[in-house]
């Protein structure tokens, strides 16, 4: 879609994904770019987040094919979905990190069981991520001891800590406070900045105005259109989009 | 009076020996059940189906039957039919453990069942295998929630050890009847087995509370305080 002169990191074609007898996803296809940040915006129950949690199989899809690098992957084969797993990371609205570990053990122990380093060479590379999301005093906390910003940035490092060559963001700070949806946003636009691929469910219009690079617009399980944010969210054109954010806005200014 | 103290004060040595024997079955009663119990409620909760429905034919037959039928069908039934020669205090070990497995295997499913699905997702999102989510993630969580529901099914098996009495098991209950026939001091030495019992109740529960302490995590199992 954007600069086709590159080979996409990700290509989806023709996914399907029924749960319970009814249609969630229909024929999604689309490709992302390396570095490419593509924003996935649409109401809820249209897909968004069956799509995501597809794009690492945590749902299996009916049909379709996902492609890593040019390689489609075979995902029931144990061994391939495991190491594909490891290079496509996935933050979760919930945060979902570790109850029982602190900050410091969330990030390191997919490192020493998944990626078998040694305890300290771990714990190094987890300080470092801690530190690059600005949680290197955290390291010693548990989970109900942070913050839901901080517990995202963990969430967030502990993805990082992976090498992943994709991430997935499956609306990072819907489940945030206003005053914390920054710090988060920082961690994700500083990514971007760095280069990171990603694929990310959002509302938050003004980020995705700024940094997306591309805007896929989903409704009813279906890609109802897609493009650049300046030509979606352009007043003159009257897209679906900019409609169902102008409804958007109003409901989070309150009005009807 | 004088005699009852006497009968007390010399058969206390004896009676305490006899709760050796009672903390031996009761302690190994429900590590075999941990053994028992822990890959059950993991199999019941992710396992295939024909491995569910073993689960649950294991745990409705010895949930469904007495402990003192269960030592009867295995002590004098099964282990005489395989003429396996078990002392008492085994067999009963062996038959609290059992039955143990089947009560204990719902504690830690329920305990298991109470964690949020998000948190396998998570853990299979980095590429962690079923085997090692549940290892590293599901069971460390699930084991300290299961605390509770452990001392008291510690506190039920040491009751329920008393039936190996019936077996000939040289345990506290047993002591105490051979002291009381010997000596007609029925009402001293019941309550002689009784305040051993509590202590034991007691002082299982206190080491179990704290072992809760030991392994607690800031804010985790609290969900439902106030």
């Amino acid at each position: 879609m954007t600069t086709p002169d590159t080979n996409p990191i990700l290509t989806i074609s023709g996914l399907n994904k029924t749960l319970g007898g009814k249609p969630i996803l229909r024929d999604v296809s689309f490709s992302v770019q390396p570095g490419e940040l593509k924003v996935l915006i649409g109401p809820s129950g249209g897909g968004k987040s069956t799509l995501l949690q597809c794009l690492n199989f945590l749902h299996e899809p009916d049909s379709g094919v996902i492609s890593l690098d040019g390689e489609a992957v075979d995902y029931k084969s144990r061994k391939t979905l495991y190491a594909y797993r490891q290079k496509v990371g996935m933050i979760f609205q919930d945060y979902n990190l570790f109850d029982h570990l602190t900050a410091l053990e969330n990030v390191s122990l997919a490192l020493r069981k998944v990626k078998k380093l040694k305890r300290s060479e771990a714990e190094t590379r987890a300080r470092q991520e801690l530190d690059r999301v600005g949680l290197a005093d955290k390291a010693s906390l548990y989970p109900a001891e942070l913050s839901g910003g901080q517990k995202q940035r963990v969430s967030i490092a502990r993805a990082l800590a992976m090498d992943p060559r994709v991430i997935l963001l499956d609306e990072p700070t819907a489940a945030l406070d206003p005053e914390l949806i920054g710090e988060v946003l920082q961690v994700i636009r500083s990514l971007v900045q760095s280069g990171m691929t990603m694929i990310m469910a959002t509302h938050q219009m003004g980020f995705v105005r700024t940094m997306a690079d591309e805007i896929i617009f989903m409704q009813d399980g279906c890609i109802v259109e897609h493009g650049k944010p300046a030509e979606l969210l352009d007043e003159q054109r009257g897209s679906r989009t900019l409609d169902f954010c102008t409804h958007l806005s109003e409901f989070e200014n309150g009005a009807p | 009076m004088e005699r009852t103290i006497s009968v007390l004060i010399e058969s206390f040595p004896y009676l305490l020996g006899g709760a050796g024997l009672t903390v031996a079955a009761v302690v190994g009663g429900m590590l075999l059940g941990l053994v028992i119990g822990l890959p059950m409620a993991v199999m019941q909760v992710y396992g295939p189906r024909p491995m569910r429905w073993f689960v649950q034919f294991y745990v409705w037959f010895f949930r469904g039957v007495p402990i003192l039928v269960l030592l009867f069908l295995f002590y004098f039934g099964l282990f005489q039919l395989l003429n396996w020669n078990i002392d008492a205090l085994t067999s009963a070990t062996l038959v609290l453990g059992m039955a143990s497995g089947a009560y204990q295997s719902q504690i830690f499913r329920g305990s298991i069942q109470s964690l949020s699905r998000g948190q396998f997702r998570a853990a299979s999102a980095l590429g962690m295998t079923d085997g090692q989510a549940i290892a590293h993630i599901i069971l460390p969580q699930a084991l300290r929630l299961s605390l509770p529901g452990w001392s008291n099914e510690y506190s039920i098996i040491l009751k329920d050890s008393a039936l190996a009495f019936v077996l000939g098991a040289t345990e506290i209950m047993a002591r105490t009847q051979f002291v009381a026939t010997r000596t007609y001091q029925h009402l001293a030495l019941a309550l002689a087995a009784c305040f051993i019992y509590f202590l034991l109740t007691w002082a299982g529960v206190r080491l179990l509370r704290a072992l809760e302490r030991r392994v607690s995590v800031p804010g985790f199992g609290q969900a439902g305080a106030k």
